[in-house]
C-alpha cells in the first residue's frame, strides 16, 4: 500500500464520485421540485450507454456518437415524462414508486430484447485511451481524467444555470411553492418537462461515460441509483451542493474501501478473517455511513426542504 | 355470523384444500408447486400489508427478511443443524433482530427517505450475502437438507408440505387480522390516517410502528424459512430490490388495508407471470407496462371487487 | 393551571412570538384573540408541544412542560382541537372518539383483544357522541359528515381524552350562523366544568364565553382582562380595527 496506489484510489473515487454527482443532480432536483420519486433514472444511465454503444458503431464516430446518444436519452426521458409520469405527479410516493418500479422492468426486458442479455463493448477513440503521468510517478488513464474534467465542467454549468439563469430561478422557486409559480402565468408542465429533460440528459451523459469501464448491460442503472439514493440522503433533498458533497463522499468512501480495507483489516486482525469480512464490510461502508448521518441530520446535510 | 365475507374464505380455502388430489389425479402435480410457491409468498405479502398497508410505512426492503430467513435455515444446514425446530425460530427471531436495527434507524425518517433508506439498508445485506463466499456468494447455495420436524412434517412430501404453507399461510392471515384490530393495531392505523391528530391525543406513533415493523420483519422470515425449503436453493437474489418491489405490487394489486388483499395480490401476480413466462421469454417488457397501467387505473386494488375493504 | 413566561419564537427575521406571559386559572375560560398574522397559530403551536420556543416556559399543572412533545402533553390532559378540521375520515365518528378514549386509557400494546368491540372504549365513546348531539351520526365515516358536524368531532375527539386543559383553535371556524349558536351552547355548556383555551375570530362567541380575554398583536400580548375591559381599551380598539363593540 503505497501512496501512490491510495492517491491513485482516491482519483478513481473522485471519478466515481462525479458520475454518483450527474445522477444524483438530476434525481434531487426532480424529487425537490416535482416531489417526485423516480426509479426510472437508472434505466436512462442504462439507455444512455447503450445508445453510445449504438450510435459510435453506427456512425464510426465517438463525438457523433456522444452527441447523439445524449439526444436520444433527452428524447426517450421526454417521453416517459409525457406518457407516464404526468399522471403520477399528484400521486403519493408509494404510486410513484411502484409505477416507475414498472417501467425498470420494461427498459431492462427492452434493452435485452434489442441487445441480449450479455454485456456490450464500449470501445473508446484513440485519443481517450492511453495515459498520462500522475505527479506520483505512477500511470493514470487518460479516460478517467476526462470523465472527472467532464464531470467538473458540469456541475460548474448546473451551478451557473441554477444560480445566474431565469430557468434557474424558475427551477428554484418551483421547489419551494409551485402553485405560485403556476399562479404567476409560468408554463409549470413545460418548466417540468424542461427539469426532467435535464435531469435525464445529466443520467444519460453518466451512462454514456461509464460505458468504458463499468460493465454496459441489463440492469446497470439500478446498481448505481441505489447508491445514488444515499447520495441523496446523505445531501438532503433538492440541493444540488448537497447532491455533490453527498456523491463525492460516497464515491471516496466506497472505492478507497473497497480498494483498502481488506488489507488494513489484515493488519489488525488475522488475514483470513480479513478475507472474509474485508469485502463484506467494504461493501456496507457507504450505507453504515448513511446511517450515522441520518442520526445526526435526519434530514441530510443540505436539505432544500425546511 | 356467517357474512359474505366469511362464505367467500371459506369457499377459497376449500378450493385450496382441495387442489392437491385434484392435481393429482389429474396427472398435474407441478401445480401444486406452483401454488405452493404462492401460498409461502403470500405469507411474505402478508407481513408487509401490516406495516404498508395498515401502518403507511413505504418499506421498499422488506425482501430482505426472505432472505434472512432463507439463509437462517440454510447456514444452519450447512452446519449440520437440519432440525426445523431450531432452525424456523432462529429464521424468526434473525429477522426480528434485523428488523429492530433497521426500523429503529429508519422510521425516525418519513416520506421519500424512508423509502430509499429501506431500499439502501436491504441492498447493503444483498451486499453481504454476495460477499459471504463460504455461502455461494453471488450464485447462492443449494439447501443442504431440508428442516427436519422429528417425523412430523416430511417437507420432502409435496403435498405435506402443500397443506403445511396453506395452514401457516391462513394462520398468517389470522394473526395480522387479530392485530390490525386490536388497540394496538387501531393506534397503528391511526397514526396512518392522521398523524398530526394522533399526537394530540396522546399517542407517540413511533413505538408502535417499530413493533409492527418487527412482527412484520418476523412474519416475512417465516415466509423466508418456507422457502428455502421449497426451492431447495437459496441465492442472495431473494433479498434484491426487484423482489421488494415484487412485494409491495402483491399488496398493492390486492388492495391495502384489507385481510384478503395480499393473498389475492400474490395469486394475481403470480399467476399473470406464469401465464405471461408461458408466452415469451421477455414477459418482463409486458409485465412493466401492465403495473404501470394498474397503479395508474386501478387504484382500489382487486379485492375492492369482492367487497368493500375494511379491516 | 398553565403559565407561560417569556415565550419567544423567531423565525429568521419574523419575532412570531415576542416574550408572552400568559396565565390560565382552573376553571376559567380565557379566550385569545388577535388580527391575522397575530402569531396566534404559532403560539397554539408552542401550547400544544408542536413548536419549541426559542426561549421561555410553558408551565402546566405545576410541571414544566417546555421540552415536552405532543403526545407528552395530551397525556398530562392537555387536549387541543384543530383549526383546520382533523378528523380520522377513513374511521366511524364512534371510532374516532373511541381511539382517543383509548389514548387516555394508557398504552395500547394490546395485540389481540377486538377494539372495534371493547365496551371500554365504545360506552365511554357513545356518552359523548351522545352529550354533543352526534348519537345519530356514529356509524357515519368522519370524511362525510357536514363541516359543523366534524367541528363538533373535534370538540368530541378533545373531550374523549378527559383533559384537565382544553385548548380550542377557532372551533367556529367555517361554521353557518345555525351551526355557530349550536356550538357557543355546546361550549358554554363545557364551561362549568372544564379549563378552556379559546383561540377566535368570532368576537360573538368570544364575548358571550370568555371569563378573561388576551389579545396577540404582532406576537405581543398587548391587553388582557375581563371583557369589558378589553372592550374599552384603546390600543385594542385601535389594533383590531372592525371590532365589534
Amino acid at each position: 500500500m503505497t501512496w501512490a496506489l491510495v492517491f491513485e484510489q482516491l482519483l478513481n473515487g473522485l471519478q466515481y464520485g462525479v458520475m454518483l454527482f450527474l445522477m444524483a443532480a438530476g434525481l434531487t432536483l426532480v424529487l425537490g421540485i416535482m416531489n417526485m420519486v423516480n426509479l426510472a433514472h437508472g434505466s436512462l444511465y442504462m439507455v444512455g450507454a447503450y445508445l453510445a454503444v449504438a450510435f459510435t458503431g453506427w456512425t464510426g464516430n465517438y463525438v457523433a456518437g456522444v452527441a447523439l446518444a445524449l439526444l436520444g436519452t433527452l428524447l426517450v426521458g421526454m417521453a416517459i415524462e409525457v406518457v407516464t409520469l404526468r399522471a403520477l405527479y399528484n400521486r403519493d410516493h408509494l404510486d410513484q414508486v411502484l409505477a416507475t418500479f414498472g417501467l425498470i422492468l420494461f427498459f431492462n426486458e427492452l434493452i435485452s430484447m434489442i441487445w441480449g442479455r450479455g454485456a456490450q463493448y464500449a470501445a473508446l477513440p484513440a485519443w481517450l485511451q492511453g495515459h498520462i503521468e500522475l505527479f506520483t510517478g505512477s500511470r493514470y488513464p487518460i479516460y478517467r481524467v476526462a470523465i472527472l474534467i467532464v464531470g467538473l465542467l458540469t456541475a460548474v454549468l448546473l451551478w451557473y444555470v441554477v444560480t445566474r439563469t431565469r430557468l434557474g430561478m424558475l427551477v428554484r422557486a418551483g421547489a419551494s411553492n409551485r402553485t405560485m409559480v403556476a399562479a404567476l402565468g409560468v408554463n409549470i408542465k413545460l418548466l417540468y418537462t424542461v427539469v426532467f429533460g435535464l435531469g435525464a440528459a445529466l443520467a444519460g451523459l453518466a451512462g454514456l461515460m461509464a460505458g468504458p469501464i463499468y460493465a454496459v448491460q441489463p440492469g446497470m442503472g439500478e446498481l448505481i441509483l441505489i447508491q445514488v439514493f444515499v447520495v441523496i440522503v446523505i445531501g438532503g433533498i433538492g440541493s444540488v451542493r448537497g447532491a455533490l458533497v453527498g456523491a463525492i463522499v460516497v464515491g471516496v468512501v466506497d472505492t478507497m474501501g473497497r480498494a483498502f480495507l481488506k488489507p488494513l483489516l489484515a493488519s489488525v486482525i488475522s488475514p483470513p478473517a480479513a478475507e472474509a469480512a474485508g469485502p463484506a464490510l467494504a461493501s456496507m461502508l457507504i450505507y453504515l455511513l448513511m446511517a450515522v448521518v441520518l442520526a445526526v441530520r435526519p434530514a441530510g446535510l443540505f436539505s432544500a426542504r425546511g | 355470523m356467517i357474512t359474505r365475507r366469511i362464505l367467500l374464505w371459506i369457499m377459497f380455502v376449500l378450493v385450496l384444500v382441495a387442489l392437491p388430489p385434484l392435481a393429482t389425479a389429474l396427472g398435474q402435480t407441478y401445480y401444486i408447486d406452483l401454488v405452493r410457491r404462492v401460498l409461502i409468498l403470500s405469507i411474505a405479502a402478508i407481513s408487509l400489508n401490516l406495516i404498508l398497508g395498515y401502518g403507511g410505512l413505504v418499506s421498499f426492503g422488506h425482501a430482505a427478511y426472505l432472505g434472512i430467513g432463507a439463509y437462517s435455515v440454510g447456514i444452519m444446514a450447512f452446519y449440520g443443524a437440519a432440525s426445523g425446530w431450531l432452525q424456523w425460530p432462529l429464521a424468526v427471531a434473525a429477522s426480528a433482530l434485523v428488523a429492530l436495527a433497521i426500523g429503529a434507524v429508519s422510521i425516525r425518517t418519513s416520506g421519500i427517505y424512508f423509502i430509499m433508506i429501506t431500499l439502501a439498508f436491504t441492498q447493503m445485506l444483498y451486499y453481504l450475502g454476495i460477499s459471504l463466499a463460504e455461502f455461494g456468494g453471488d450464485d447462492g447455495m443449494r439447501l443442504k437438507a431440508r428442516s427436519q420436524f422429528s417425523g412430523l412434517v416430511d417437507l420432502g412430501d409435496p403435498v405435506a408440505f402443500y397443506y403445511l404453507a396453506l395452514l401457516l399461510m391462513l394462520l398468517s392471515v389470522f394473526l395480522v387480522y387479530r392485530i390490525v384490530n386490536s388497540r394496538f393495531g387501531m393506534a397503528l392505523r391511526a397514526a396512518k390516517s392522521n398523524d398530526p391528530r394522533t399526537r394530540a391525543i396522546g399517542f407517540s406513533p413511533y413505538p408502535y410502528r417499530l413493533a409492527a415493523f418487527v412482527i412484520a420483519g418476523a412474519m416475512c422470515g417465516l415466509a423466508g424459512a418456507l422457502y428455502a425449503n421449497h426451492t431447495n436453493y437459496i441465492t442472495p437474489g431473494l433479498m434484491s430490490w426487484q423482489q421488494s418491489g415484487d412485494l409491495m405490487f402483491m399488496v398493492i394489486l390486492g388492495g391495502m388495508a384489507s385481510t384478503a388483499g395480499p393473498v389475492i395480490g400474490t395469486f394475481a401476480l403470480l399467476l399473470v407471470e406464469e401465464v405471461l413466462k408461458g408466452w415469451t421469454e421477455y414477459w418482463q417488457v409486458v409485465l412493466g407496462p401492465l403495473l404501470v397501467l394498474s397503479v395508474i387505473f386501478f387504484k382500489r386494488g382487486l379485492a375492492g371487487m369482492f367487497y368493500k375493504p375494511d379491516a | 393551571m398553565l403559565e407561560v413566561r417569556g415565550l419567544t419564537k423567531q423565525f429568521g427575521a419574523l419575532r412570531a412570538s415576542d416574550g408572552i406571559d400568559f396565565d390560565v386559572a382552573e376553571g376559567e375560560t380565557h379566550a385569545v384573540i388577535g388580527p391575522n398574522g397575530a402569531g396566534k397559530t404559532t403560539f397554539i403551536g408552542q401550547l400544544a408541544g408542536n413548536l419549541r420556543p426559542d426561549s421561555g416556559t410553558v408551565r402546566f399543572a405545576g410541571a414544566d412542560i417546555t421540552a415536552f412533545p405532543a403526545p407528552r402533553r395530551a397525556r398530562l390532559g392537555l387536549a387541543r382541537s384543530f383549526q383546520i378540521t382533523s378528523v380520522y375520515p377513513d374511521f366511524s365518528v364512534l371510532q374516532n372518539v373511541a381511539l382517543a378514549i383509548q389514548a387516555h386509557a394508557g398504552h395500547s400494546f394490546r395485540f389481540w383483544r377486538d377494539a372495534r368491540s371493547d365496551p371500554a372504549l365504545i360506552e365511554p365513546a357513545k356518552k359523548i357522541l351522545n352529550d354533543l348531539g352526534l348519537a345519530e351520526r356514529s356509524q357515519v365515516l368522519a370524511g362525510n359528515l357536514a363541516h359543523g358536524e366534524q367541528r363538533q368531532l373535534e370538540v368530541a375527539i378533545a373531550l374523549a381524552t378527559a383533559p384537565r386543559l382544553l385548548l380550542l383553535d377557532e372551533p367556529m371556524a367555517g361554521m353557518g350562523i345555525e351551526e355557530s349558536r349550536r356550538m357557543i351552547a355546546l361550549l358554554a355548556s363545557l364551561k362549568r366544568r372544564h379549563t378552556i383555551i379559546l383561540v377566535e375570530h368570532d368576537m360573538d362567541a368570544v364575548f358571550r364565553l370568555a371569563d378573561r380575554i388576551s389579545v396577540l398583536v404582532y406576537g405581543r400580548l398587548i391587553a388582557s382582562g375581563t371583557p369589558e375591559k378589553i372592550r374599552a381599551n384603546e390600543e385594542v380598539r385601535r389594533a383590531y380595527l372592525g371590532m365589534e363593540a
